[in-house]
């Protein structure tokens, strides 16, 4: 037997085969690391490469941002309304029920409004890229735009990671607002706290600084859900079952990674001074 | 015959998670001849074919376009390489999300700064020469699936490539389709010269259309010459392929065939 024939696992002689099991495994999935840290690298190369296909940029923006509109609204309205509504029953014990709209507003922009923006779109629009590449790469159009030529990163992956890497955002800002207004909505109805004084409370203890902390996040949230999505829709084999698992695949990974950077974004981004930076930048800009 | 062969294979070898699918292929295809590739499912010969246009990459041996080694030409080394070739996929891989006209039209938008009118005017062309005038504007979810072929056949040939590769192009379709895609095949080798290099198991396909063919089997090339000289051959590889006499059925499933089994 020669060398290309010769199995490439399962070889680890007198090791158990609980060990050696694991050993591939570990190493299979730093082989899927790897490729992922590729398939990134190509998108940044085809981006300095070829440009932004601006076209096809807003074809994605349309289908990824317009349209998780209405969804991501939902979410953040209902949210803000039960978040002022348990921090108000919370508050109360401790006579401090006025100052609910400080609490619901620093929840909501640091935190809330940009995590389960990123939630609600890693749902709809990373199985949306993942079923959808999935397919083209099972019923071979992938190999097509191979080969006639073209690149498929630049075709398929850069838009949808573009469109995304600037949709979330813009969806986060949408959600911060939409929430602080359940909140409001809820505290004046339930709790009759003065619209005025709730925002007044949301204004002076919201900061600038805490408006970049939570949406500057998101950038990173976007990127994340595409790559998660276009990675995982170009490996996609065995037929339809395959896209399939393929899907639940990407949703799940996406929504772990998300939760688990935005800690370390969080914990990161508080040893930045923002209020400084923010104010060099608008210098800089200006 | 050209003395630098269109396409040549040397000692190929390919393995897909440990599991060898190419094991020395050698082969020589030469210009302007329609060869043909013979073999059962999982034999290869689709993985074969995938080589030639650089779709993978081979793990050893050496594969050569007009004389020139493409190996391991790179992703970025086989897009100009390719304006020479059209491929024509199994599942005919149209893009869903675009018309025939988008889909015929994509390769020259790809590689050619064409005016609208000369990318209209070529489109136009393919699709009459596979006999599809007028369908520019359906799109593939309301074609028929010898329809859907012929528009990947149409999307092959609009750069005028001087490769065209078939890969299982009757698969799936009746009787008539498979009889017009084969006349397709050779139209298209007779009007425009090309090299054609045809993968399929339809025996009736590959008498129509080839020059010369080849059978692979567990990954090896094990009979190959012009097809003259297969109808004739009692070469066992050969018969075995198309008659299955190593493979019969168990005698248990046999034996459930006749009244005292059941």
């Amino acid at each position: 037997m020669s060398q290309a024939e010769a199995p490439l696992r399962g070889r680890a002689g007198g090791l158990p085969s609980a060990v050696s099991r694991l050993g591939d495994r570990v190493l299979s999935q730093l082989e899927i690391l790897g490729e992922f840290g590729l398939l990134a690298l190509g998108t940044f190369r085809s981006l300095r490469q070829r440009g932004v296909p601006w076209q096809e940029v807003l074809v994605q923006f349309e289908a990824i941002a317009v349209r998780s509109t209405p969804i991501v609204a939902i979410t953040a309205l209902f949210t803000g309304m039960v978040l002022a509504l348990q921090t108000a029953f919370a508050l109360s014990r401790f006579g401090a029920k006025p100052y609910v709209g400080s609490i619901v507003g620093l929840a909501i922009v640091r935190e809330l409004g940009p995590v389960l923006a990123a939630l609600m779109v890693g749902g709809r629009v990373g199985a949306g890229i993942t079923s959808e590449l999935g397919s083209m790469k099972v019923t071979e159009q992938v190999d097509a735009i191979r080969a006639m030529g073209a690149d498929p990163v630049h075709k398929l992956v850069l838009p949808r990671v573009i469109a995304t890497t600037i949709g979330l955002p813009l969806l986060s800002i949408f959600a911060i607002f939409l929430g602080v207004l359940g909140g409001l909505i809820v505290a004046d109805l339930q709790y009759r706290i003065e619209p005025d004084f709730f925002m007044q409370t949301v204004t002076t203890t919201v900061t600038v600084g805490d408006f970049f902390a939570g949406v500057v996040k998101t950038f990173v949230f976007g990127w994340i859900i595409a790559m998660v999505g276009c990675f995982t829709g170009l490996r996609a084999g065995g037929g339809t079952a395959g896209v399939g698992q393929a899907t639940t695949r990407s949703v799940v990974t996406a929504s772990i990674a998300v939760l688990v950077s935005d800690f370390f974004l969080t914990k990161g981004l508080m040893l930045v001074p923002t209020e400084r930076v923010l104010g060099w930048l608008v210098g800089a800009l200006t | 015959m050209s003395a630098v062969p269109a396409i040549a294979f040397q000692g190929v070898r390919k393995v897909f998670r440990g599991k060898p699918v190419l094991q020395g292929v050698d082969l020589a295809i030469e210009v302007g001849e329609t060869f043909t590739i013979l073999g059962g499912s999982g034999s290869g010969k689709s993985v074969c074919l995938k080589h030639m246009i650089g779709l993978l990459e081979a793990d050893a041996g050496e594969i050569r376009v007009d004389g020139r080694d493409v190996t391991h030409l790179g992703e970025r080394g086989w897009v100009e390489e390719r304006k020479r070739f059209g491929m024509v996929f199994q599942s005919a891989a149209l893009f869903d999300s675009l018309s025939v006209y988008e889909n015929v039209a994509y390769p020259i938008r790809e590689h050619r700064l064409d005016e609208e009118a000369r990318i209209r005017e070529r489109v136009r062309q393919c699709l009459d020469a596979v006999g599809l005038a007028g369908v520019e504007s359906l799109q593939p979810s309301e074609l028929s699936g010898g329809m859907r072929k012929r528009v990947g056949v149409a999307r092959a040939i609009a750069l005028e490539p001087a490769i065209i590769l078939y890969d299982e192009p009757t698969t799936g379709l009746d009787p008539a389709n498979s009889r017009r895609i084969g006349r397709l095949i050779q139209k298209l080798q007779a009007d425009l010269g090309v090299t054609s290099v045809v993968v399929t198991h339809d025996m009736e396909l590959c008498h129509a259309v080839s020059d010369r063919l080849a059978l692979l089997r567990d990954g090896r090339i094990v009979v190959e010459g012009s097809a003259a000289s297969f109808r004739e051959t009692e070469h066992p590889e050969m018969r075995d392929f198309l008659e299955g006499t190593s493979d019969p059925l168990p005698p248990a499933i046999a034996s459930t065939q006749g009244p005292a089994g059941v």
